[in-house]
């Protein structure tokens, strides 16, 4: 019911084609045509546009889990272009087993700290990703969480379940409102000033954003004011983290951030788990120095089971869902597509990233 | 002032501080309070009212003509510390003189956040989400695994577009919805704000992928969700209903989650509420179910409190009151 059941039907097609694992497209001059090979099943529609091109041959990995390293490493020999997700490590050695014909790296995300890029950029390869595409699924998904989080649904949806819900009571279950609020965006990108125009009409009273220097153009467009990290800290009553996953930004979620933070605080991450120290984050929830946060992304991913934040009320965790949308996860299968074809005749990408 | 003279009032829970305070300290009033965050069992809420000038309560007390009745003839307001008033038999209430005081606008903003947050979560899943993440389920990233419905680009219907309606629309706009409609026994002027579009009923749940319930609960709507409405709407669609319970006819609507007939649905109210744990529809995974916690963030019940407190004085001492209901 969950799944389009268009979207199904193709794949399961394109599996029957040929042998379990692989996936490969047939053209005339095959043996000619530049390689490409493609690390996971993604959605139909990319798959198409490689397919119709008629440039490549391109081989899959048709399935839904990450393709093994050693399988990977073998699969690139040869290769003029890779298609991956951000569970692939490009680094070095698989840059080496892939060899001098690779020119280009189509990553489908718009994170990139899955690639070495001063190895990608030594070899001269050009590299496209995902931006734009998926700003609306993931800051729709960032804002979910955060109301989520501050009203405290999850803790709802099981009480109405397991019987804790007795009838209407003045203050059971009561959370912490936008309305009259200061928001705090910890890098204020693409995806940081999409989450502040969704967050506006609930009443918020004030933006406030930090980054490694101002953003002027992009904060004019929320009004968001520029502040230290500590401010940023010390003022938000909600606070999204949407940086990207840089050695700046490792670990800067810390005792040093949370500590700051006030005591009816909701605390926000869709951006990396790297970028957050998990065990502070704990102590943080456990003694009260924040009301609740709420995680897209974690490290590891994915979280095992018996990772403290799971004992914890206060702290929602999602399986990194930002952009799954049916039409997003489509629209960025198209892109990685295309980025790769254009990277291989040689001509700008739509979307490439600059090394 | 002699014990006599003193204005008896009757409280049937206990309320946020905010509230109590401004009873307290009104000298005039001889407060009763059911001292409990329980509901006051009915016996006793019959005999508490005995006499009673004022009456605060909450939406879990019916007030009928037996309470109205069991007061007697001092009885001059009600206070109801909520914006519905199904509770309330308002014939037998205008009938005897009573004046009544509501909490409107108060909790406007806190529950259309709330509303909003149930259709996010609904839409993109995250019960789900969180569900497979603590059971082991979450493997890795995946492309299309867990893909649930955003809302740019779609259709938004709001049926009642009051001013919870209304400030749900608001809530909305920001996330790319294309086109907003609404539908009620008239067009209103403040929909242009949100640039919506009234239309029938009936097309409005056709042509919506996202159905939003805001209206108030009377004869006309009580069992308006049901197997028709369900049957027209898109296979893709999401339902969310944070107005009352008896406006859905919940056999249908679960038939409708368990056929596909629509994607998923997410309610703050249900029948009756507490809704049992056995109930079905806890039973889906398409289907969201909150404790009625619309209202539910401590400042806004602390206002709340407040205005109903300030309600209740004002029709014990025959003056304007902030937020009277027109009966």
């Amino acid at each position: 019911m969950w799944c389009s059941r268009a979207a199904l039907g193709r794949l399961r097609r394109i599996g029957t084609e040929i042998a379990p694992r692989t996936v490969t497209g047939f053209h005339r001059a095959m043996s000619t045509l530049p390689k490409v090979y493609v690390t996971r099943k993604v959605p139909p529609v990319g798959l198409e546009i490689l397919r119709k091109s008629g440039q490549v041959q391109f081989e899959m990995w048709d399935s839904d889990d990450p393709v093994p390293r050693q399988e990977l490493l073998k699969k690139v020999k040869g290769c003029a272009g890779i298609l991956c997700v951000l569970t692939e490590k490009i680094d070095a050695e698989l840059l080496d087993a892939a060899g001098p014909n690779l020119k280009v790296l189509s990553t489908m995300s718009v994170g990139f700290d899955h690639l070495s890029l001063d190895e990608l950029k030594k070899r001269e390869i050009s590299v496209g990703y995902t931006p734009d595409v998926l700003t609306d699924a993931v800051a729709e998904l960032t804002v979910a969480l955060l109301l989520t989080t501050s009203r405290r649904l999850i803790e709802a949806t099981h009480e109405a379940k397991t019987g804790g819900w007795g009838t209407w009571r003045t203050l059971w279950l009561c959370g912490h409102e936008l309305a009259n609020s200061t928001v705090g965006i910890l890098g204020l990108g693409r995806i940081g000033v999409a989450i502040a125009e969704r967050l506006k009409p609930f009443k918020v009273k004030k933006f406030i954003y930090t980054d490694v220097e101002p953003r002027p153009e992009l904060a004019d467009m929320i009004q968001a004011d520029y502040v230290s990290l500590d401010e940023l800290a010390k003022q938000s009553d909600f606070l999204a983290i949407c940086c990207a996953l840089t050695p700046e930004t490792q670990g800067i979620c810390n005792k040093n951030l949370f500590t700051k933070m006030k005591k009816n605080s909701i605390f926000i991450n869709t951006s990396r788990g790297g970028v957050v120290n998990q065990e502070d984050l704990y102590e943080a929830l456990s003694t009260g120095l924040i009301a609740g946060a709420g995680l897209d992304v974690t490290t590891p991913e994915p979280l095992p089971t018996n990772h403290p934040l799971f004992t914890l009320k206060n702290c929602v965790i999602l399986p990194h869902i930002a952009s799954a949308s049916y039409t997003t996860r489509n629209a960025m299968s198209a892109l990685a597509a295309n980025n790769l074809l254009a990277g291989l005749r040689g001509e700008p990408m739509p979307k490439e990233l600059k090394l | 002032m002699s014990a006599q003279d003193m204005l008896k009032v009757f409280i049937t829970r206990r309320i946020p501080q905010e509230g109590m305070k401004i009873l307290q300290e009104d000298g005039r009033c001889n407060l009763s309070v059911w001292d409990s965050d329980e509901p006051v069992p009915r016996a006793e809420l019959l005999k508490g009212v005995a006499g009673a000038h004022g009456l605060l309560c909450l939406l879990s007390d019916r007030i009928d003509a037996e309470v109205l009745d069991a007061a007697g003839p001092n009885l001059k307001v009600i206070s109801t510390l909520s914006v519905g008033f199904d509770h309330l038999a308002i014939d037998e209430i205008k009938k005897r003189g009573i004046r009544v005081g509501y909490t409107p606008d108060v909790l406007t903003d806190t529950t259309a956040e709330l509303t909003v947050a149930l259709l996010l979560a609904t839409a993109r899943r995250l019960p789900e989400g969180v569900q497979e993440v603590k059971n082991g389920g979450w493997s890795t990233w995946k492309p299309l695994w867990l893909c649930g419905y955003g809302l740019s680009g779609s259709t938004v219907g709001v049926i009642g577009l009051g001013r919870i309606g209304l400030a749900i629309a608001r809530r909305l706009k920001p996330f790319g919805v294309k086109r907003l409609l609404y539908t009620g026994r008239q067009p209103k002027p403040q929909a242009q704000e949100v640039d919506g579009e009234y239309v029938p009923l009936e097309r409005l749940v056709s042509e919506s992928d996202f159905v939003v319930v805001a209206c108030s609960l009377t004869p006309d709507t009580q069992g308006l969700c049901d197997k028709a409405f369900f049957g027209k709407m898109k296979k893709s669609s999401v339902f969310i209903n944070t107005s009352r319970g008896a406006v859905v006819n919940q056999e249908d609507l679960f038939d409708a989650l368990k056929s596909g007939q629509i994607a998923a649905a997410g309610l703050d109210v249900t029948t009756p509420e507490p809704l049992p744990t056995n109930h079905p529809l806890l039973t889906l995974k398409n289907c969201v179910i909150l404790p009625h916690i619309g209202s539910a963030t401590y400042s806004t019940r602390g206002v709340m409190a407040e205005l109903s407190a300030n309600n209740l004085l004002a029709g014990l001492t025959g003056t304007e009151m902030q937020s009277e209901l027109k009966l």
